[in-house]
C-alpha cells in the first residue's frame, strides 16, 4: 500500500484544505451528509476566530469541568520503576472522570452557534456518552447515544448515568453490537435527520473536520502540561505516553508538543496478542483502508470487510485510529507500541497500590509502557503520561479479569 | 477523461425505455444473498421478469447509508462466503447468458481500496459490469475512483439527494454518467416514503440541469409506487423491499425455503407492471 508521507517542515499543520494528513483523513460520507459537513466546517472556521467562542469554552473548563488538571509528580511509582521521573496528566479528576468532556464541550457550544436542537453521538464503554448527555443536561438539549448492545450489558453503570442525566440510549443490534456499529447507527441518525441534528463525534475519526476539530479541543491537555511542567521542572519533558482507541486523549496531550525535540509514544490495546488476532492495535496490525468518514489504518481481512477489535478495555476496543496517528505513524513522528489485556491489568494494580490511584483500564494501558520504558531510563528524564481517565468504572471487569467475585 | 462509449448498454436501455414510452424498473440485489448459488439463479432470471437495469450491492461488513434490510442481506452473503472477486465472477457469469441487461454495482469504498482501485475498475469492466455507485465517495473524493472508473469505460452514477443544493448539484452532475441516483429521501435504504409531489418538483428542477435519465429510489416497495415514479422518472429503484422478500422466504434456521426463487421473481414481475404508462 503507497504512502505518501514525506517530512513535513512542521507535524502541527495538518489537516489540508480537503481534511488530509499526507494520505490519510479526507470525507468519505454519503451525499446526503457532505452538505451538513461542510456546513459544521464552515462554522467550526468562524468559531475558531470569534474570541468569544473560545471564552465560552474556557469558562465551562475551569468552572464545569476543573480545569486545569493537576500534572502529578507520581514519586512512589516513580521509586518503585527505579529510573525515570514520572508524571501523571490528571485528566481522571475532570467532571465525569475522563478527557472526554473536553471534547464535548467545545461541540456542544459549536452545535448552540449552529443552531442545532438535538444532540447524537455514539458510546463505547460508555464515557463519551455520559460525557456528551452531561453537556446536554447543561445545556438542556435533547439526547440522543448509540450503543451496541454488547457494550450496555458490559458498562451497565454508564449506562444508567446517561439515563440519569436525561439521555435516550439506543441499542444497536447490528453487525457486532460494539462500537464501530454504534458509529454506523449514529451516522444513520444523523442522514435521516440532517436538518436539526448534530453529531457529537467522541474520538480524532470521522469525516474531516471532525479528527482535526477533537484535537483542537482535547489539545487543552498537552498546553496545560508545557506551562505546569515548566513550573515543576523548569523545562520540557523527554518522553510523553498515552493510550490509544480512536486516539483523542493521545492527540490531545501530543499535539501541542508535535514540533519540540521529545520522544512522542502512543500505547495501543494488544488484546490477548496481535498475534492472536483479538486485539485492538489498528497500527500495529492493521492496513489502510476506508471506515466512518474518513482514510485510515483499520483491523480488516484481505476482501476490505472490517475485523471486531478486542479489548479488556471498552475504550479502547475500536477496528480503527485517527487518521492523524496514522500519519505520524507513517512519517515517524511517533512510536506506537502496544500492550496486552494482562500487561495493562498488572499496572491498573500497581497504579492502585502504589500511588492509591485507581486508574481506568484505558490509561493502565499507557502506564504498562511507561512501568516497561522507566526503569530502563537515566532518573533525570521526565517522562508525562496522560491519565486520561479514573477507574471506578471498570472494577466490575478488573474482579472478574482476576477471578474474584463481588 | 472518459473512455465511456457514446453508446453503451446502459444509453441504449434508456433509449429502449423511452421508445415503449413507459417507465423503467431498477432491481437491486446483494450479491451472494441468501448463498452464491441462489443469488445467481436470482440473478439471471431478473431480465424476463422485468427487471430493466440491474443493481449488484457489493457486501460490506458496515453499511453506513443502508437501513436493516440491505444490512441484513449483506450480512447473510457475508456468512456465506461472498468476496468482491466472486461478486465479479457473478457478473462473469451472468454475461455469458445475458449481454443486454446493465448491471451496475453498488457499494462501499474499503472493499475496492483494497482490492486495488485501478484493478477494480479493469476487471469490473471486462466482467461485463456498466457502471458504479459508491455511496461514500462524494465529489470531494473523485481521485479515488471516479476518474479511474470513467477512463476504463465504466459509467459514474452519483446520488443526488434532498440536502444536495444547487450549487453542490453542479459538482456532482459534474462526472455523473449513465442516469442519475435521485434520492427521495433524507434517510437510509428501506425505511420511509417519500411524498410522490414532492419528488416530482425535484425531478423537475433536476431535468433544468442535466440531460441524464434519472431515476428515483428509497423507499419504492410496491408496483403502485413504481407507477407513480415512473409517471415523471426515468426508473424507480427498488431495492430493500425486494432483499426482504428474500429475508422472508428463510426458513427459522435462516435457510432458503425451495419457494424462494419463485417468490422473489413473481415479486419483480408485479413491480414491473408498475412501468406501464397508461
Amino acid at each position: 500500500m503507497p504512502t505518501n508521507s514525506a517530512k513535513p517542515e512542521s507535524y502541527r499543520s495538518g489537516p489540508d484544505e480537503t481534511g488530509h494528513f499526507g494520505m490519510f483523513g479526507g470525507r468519505f460520507v454519503a451525499e446526503t451528509l457532505m452538505p451538513l459537513i461542510l456546513e459544521v466546517e464552515e462554522a467550526y472556521n468562524q468559531a475558531q476566530i470569534d474570541p468569544s467562542f473560545q471564552s465560552d469554552f474556557d469558562f465551562f473548563a475551569e468552572h464545569y469541568i476543573g480545569r486545569p488538571s493537576p500534572l502529578y509528580f507520581a514519586e512512589s511509582l516513580t521509586q518503585e520503576l527505579g529510573g525515570a521521573r514520572i508524571y501523571f496528566k490528571r485528566d481522571e479528576l475532570n467532571h465525569t472522570g475522563a478527557h472526554k468532556i473536553n471534547n464535548t464541550l467545545g461541540q456542544i457550544l459549536l452545535a448552540r452557534r449552529m443552531g442545532k436542537k438535538r444532540i447524537i453521538a455514539e458510546t463505547g464503554a460508555g464515557q463519551h456518552g455520559v460525557a456528551t448527555a452531561t453537556v446536554c443536561a447543561l445545556f438542556d438539549l435533547p439526547c440522543v447515544v448509540y450503543m451496541g448492545s454488547t457494550d450496555i450489558e458490559r458498562q451497565a453503570p454508564n449506562v444508567f448515568r446517561m439515563k440519569l442525566l436525561g439521555a435516550e440510549v439506543i441499542p444497536v443490534e447490528s453487525g457486532t453490537a460494539t462500537l464501530k456499529d454504534a458509529m454506523n447507527e449514529a451516522l444513520r441518525d444523523w442522514v435521516a435527520n440532517v436538518e436539526d441534528t448534530f453529531y457529537i463525534i467522541g474520538t480524532v475519526a470521522g469525516p474531516h473536520p471532525y479528527p482535526a476539530m477533537v484535537r483542537d479541543f482535547q489539545s487543552v491537555i498537552g498546553r496545560e502540561v508545557k506551562e505546569q511542567i515548566l513550573k515543576a521542572e523548569n523545562r520540557f519533558p523527554d518522553v510523553l505516553v498515552a493510550c490509544i482507541g480512536g486516539g483523542s486523549n493521545a492527540m490531545g496531550l501530543f499535539h501541542p508538543f508535535l514540533d519540540d525535540n521529545l520522544r512522542i509514544i502512543g500505547v495501543e490495546a494488544a488484546g490477548l496478542g496481535v498475534d492472536s488476532g483479538k486485539h485492538a492495535a489498528s497500527l500495529t496490525g492493521g492496513m489502510p483502508g476506508v471506515l466512518h468518514g474518513n482514510r485510515t489504518y483499520l483491523l480488516q481481512d484481505s476482501d476490505g470487510q472490517i475485523i471486531d477489535a478486542h479489548s479488556i478495555s471498552a475504550g479502547l476496543d475500536y477496528p480503527g485510529i485517527g487518521p492523524e496517528h496514522s500519519w505520524l505513524n507513517d512519517v515517524g513522528r511517533v512510536e506506537y507500541v502496544s500492550v496486552t489485556d494482562s500487561e495493562a491489568l498488572d499496572a491498573f494494580q500497581l497504579c492502585c497500590r502504589t500511588e492509591g490511584i485507581i486508574p481506568a483500564l484505558e490509561p493502565a494501558h499507557a502506564l504498562a509502557h511507561v512501568a516497561k520504558i522507566a526503569p530502563t531510563l537515566d532518573k533525570d528524564i521526565l517522562i508525562v503520561m496522560n491519565m486520561c481517565g479514573r477507574g471506578d468504572k471498570d472494577v466490575f471487569t478488573v474482579a472478574r479479569a482476576l477471578g474474584v467475585e463481588l | 477523461m472518459s473512455g465511456i462509449g457514446v453508446e453503451t448498454r446502459l444509453t441504449r436501455k434508456f433509449a429502449q425505455i423511452a421508445s415503449d414510452s413507459r417507465g423503467g424498473l431498477i432491481t437491486f440485489l446483494t450479491a451472494g444473498d441468501p448463498t452464491p448459488s441462489i443469488s445467481r439463479d436470482l440473478l439471471s432470471r431478473l431480465p424476463a421478469a422485468g427487471a430493466d437495469i440491474i443493481e449488484l450491492g457489493m457486501p460490506f461488513s458496515d453499511p453506513m447509508a443502508d437501513g436493516p434490510a440491505i444490512q441484513a442481506a449483506s450480512q447473510r452473503a457475508l456468512k456465506s462466503g461472498a468476496t468482491l472477486k466472486g461478486t465479479l465472477r457473478m457478473v462473469r457469469d451472468f454475461r455469458q447468458e445475458d449481454s443486454q441487461t446493465p448491471i451496475i454495482l453498488m457499494g462501499y469504498f474499503n472493499p475496492i481500496y483494497q482490492y486495488g482501485s485501478q484493478k477494480f475498475v479493469n476487471d469490473a469492466y471486462s466482467s461485463g459490469v456498466d457502471g458504479l455507485i459508491i455511496v461514500d465517495l462524494p465529489p470531494e473524493e473523485d481521485e479515488e475512483l471516479c476518474h479511474p472508473a470513467l477512463t476504463a469505460g465504466l459509467h459514474w452514477i452519483r446520488l443526488v439527494t434532498p440536502t444536495t443544493d444547487h450549487k453542490r448539484l453542479i459538482s456532482v452532475l459534474q462526472n455523473t454518467s449513465g442516469f442519475v441516483y435521485y434520492v427521495s429521501i433524507t434517510g437510509i435504504t428501506g425505511t420511509r416514503s417519500a411524498d410522490p409531489e414532492t419528488v416530482k418538483k425535484a425531478i423537475t428542477q433536476l431535468r433544468e440541469m442535466t440531460d441524464l435519465p434519472l431515476a428515483v429510489g428509497f423507499g419504492i416497495k410496491s408496483s403502485e409506487q413504481v407507477y407513480t415514479i415512473n409517471e415523471f422518472a426515468d426508473a424507480a429503484v427498488v431495492g430493500s423491499a425486494l432483499v426482504d422478500t428474500i429475508r422472508a422466504n428463510l426458513d427459522d434456521s435462516g435457510q432458503p425455503t425451495a419457494e424462494l426463487c419463485d417468490n422473489v421473481i413473481e415479486f419483480v414481475q408485479d413491480l414491473a407492471s408498475g412501468t406501464v404508462r397508461t
